[in-house]
């Protein structure tokens, strides 16, 4: 029962990611075109909204459903892991045109061949996994 | 009520978005999608072998229930609340698509040249889609996150390191969009 209200979150996000097709191959590519506005848009006013949140959060010590304060942690400081698996990531998100969360999103509204990306998706986890200590972080 | 079959706004999705990670905030939890490939890996057994797999992978319970509503909203979503006018990319994007052989929208969401089900005949085009896959998977473990986890949350949470890997991201997809993608297609 406690993992209804995720299953709901998850069923906006989905509804609302695939209606605004950011799920969509084409709205990626147009992106990395610069031939529109609308994902920059989409990214813009959800990090707006999500800073405005969290600004709240910080000033007012809100607490959590389960009535502990809020925290939320910082990333580790680093510059290499960053960019370099940012690079690789951008690479896969403009060939593939989805990023991890649409993969789930558009397998599940029955695209099936977006189940080899998610199967590259796993091994690309997997290799992560195996040679983690010898990449520099 | 027709609104709803049209493509949404930016402003509301985006907002809608931002609610969504902020709720999962309020939860007790963050917002990032990623993190799943990792906890699937795990319970498919990678943990017998790499230690990163080793880990406390139930506590990503919630996560997976994100995803399992994810997906039934991108169910639903298509099934039931699209109409022909949606994808409708601008036409220069159209064009630029044609001169590398992929088809325009015309309401669909992905092209057929690259994940129509003729895909699973193509040794060329099951290639392109896995290492599409393996590179998402690889590149955000790497960058200690993707989409969610660095754009959305690290970004609203005013993280440097989120927005070198936001950088990192934009490089890539440049790369990809300008100079890989006319190459192999």
């Amino acid at each position: 029962m406690k993992l209804i209200k995720f299953i709901l979150v998850g069923f906006i996000f989905g509804i609302v990611l695939t209606k605004s097709e950011a799920v969509s191959w084409y709205r990626i590519y147009e992106m990395f075109q610069f031939q529109s506005f609308h994902m920059y848009g989409i990214i813009m006013v959800a990090v707006l909204t999500g800073m405005i949140g969290i600004q709240l959060i910080k000033k007012f010590k809100l607490k959590d459903c389960s009535g502990e304060p809020i925290c939320i942690g910082d990333k580790e400081p680093s510059t290499v892991r960053y960019l370099l698996g940012g690079v690789i990531f951008g690479l896969g998100w403009a060939l593939a045109g989805s990023c991890p969360g649409p993969i789930f999103i558009l397998i599940g509204a029955g695209f099936t061949t977006v189940i080899i990306v998610l199967l590259g998706a796993l091994l690309g986890t997997f290799l992560y996994g195996v040679l983690k200590d010898k990449l520099p972080h | 009520m027709e609104l709803i079959y049209h493509t949404w706004p930016w402003y509301i999705s985006g907002f809608i978005i931002g609610l969504v990670m902020l709720s999962l905030i309020y939860f007790g939890k963050t917002f990032g999608m990623s993190s799943n490939l990792r906890t699937l890996c795990s319970l498919a057994g990678a943990g017998k072998k790499v230690s990163f797999f080793n880990w406390n992978w139930k506590s990503q319970r919630w996560n997976l229930a994100v995803v399992a509503g994810a997906m039934l909203g991108g169910f639903v979503a298509t099934h039931y609340m699209s109409d022909p006018s949606n994808v409708s990319i601008n036409p220069k994007t159209i064009e630029k698509l044609q001169t590398i052989n992929i088809d325009a929208p015309e309401g669909k969401l992905m092209p057929d040249a690259l994940f129509s089900t003729q895909v699973f005949q193509s040794p060329k085009g099951m290639f392109i889609l896995l290492i599409g896959g393996l590179l998402i998977g690889f590149g955000s473990r790497y960058a200690g996150g993707c989409t969610s986890g660095h754009a959305i949350t690290g970004l609203s949470n005013l993280q440097l390191p989120s927005l070198k890997a936001v950088i990192g991201f934009f490089i890539g997809g440049l790369i990809m969009a300008h100079f890989i993608l006319p190459l192999i297609l």
